[in-house]
């Protein structure tokens, strides 16, 4: 399970829909599988079917995290027309076997929001707790 | 006995161990899709097995993240 404030949650949705119709993309945060902050990060693919993180801001939040005794927990990503699970892209270049991996579906009128862990291409839903 | 901080934590490490062994010990299985800073300059992947690290040294990696719909 992990535990994303409603206000980050908020968040997350609004950066999705802001940069439509490219894919969206940010890092999350905290302590344990507490989120923290919120990080919207830069699509460098800037496409609406695909996305990759800049390695140079992944390293700041990365730097910035670790001095506040903080760790990156999760990823966050959207699907602008397709459902809020992982495509075989996704799983394929899920490397981190730590993190959770976020995605944001866009495709119907109200945005859904889900969480996975993705280890050796095995995808597991994990449960939201929206404080 | 060389100390390391490996995304920063201090590891002891044998001799002078290159980049590539080092993200070996540390669990990557596929060193090809982690990025990779040396004293916060980046190191590219051609170059992980021929530089090593010295005493002192400070190695960050995170995993490329990417995909797509």
């Amino acid at each position: 399970m992990i535990e994303i404030p409603k206000d980050i949650i908020d968040g997350i949705i609004k950066q999705c829909y802001d940069e439509l119709p490219n894919e969206a993309c940010g890092l999350l945060t905290g302590i344990g599988n507490s989120v923290y902050e919120q990080h919207p990060m830069t699509n460098i693919d800037h496409s609406p079917e695909h996305f990759s993180f800049d390695p140079q801001e992944q390293f700041t939040v990365l730097k910035k995290s670790r001095d506040t005794g903080r760790k990156i927990i999760a990823n966050y990503h959207s699907h602008p027309a397709t459902p809020a699970r992982p495509s075989q892209e996704d799983i394929v270049l899920a490397f981190d076997p730590d993190i959770t991996y976020i995605i944001v579906s866009l495709a119907e009128p109200e945005p859904v929001v889900k969480a996975f862990k993705i280890r050796d291409c095995r995808v597991e839903e994990e449960e939201i707790k929206i404080l | 006995m060389a100390i390391i901080k490996v995304n920063g934590e201090s590891q002891e490490l044998n001799g002078t161990p290159s980049i590539l062994e080092v993200i070996k010990q540390n669990n990557v299985l596929q060193p090809d899709m982690v990025s990779v800073q040396v004293n916060g300059e980046f190191v590219h992947k051609d170059n992980f097995a021929a530089t090593t690290l010295k005493d002192g040294d400070e190695i960050d990696f995170l995993y490329f993240m990417g995909g797509g719909q």
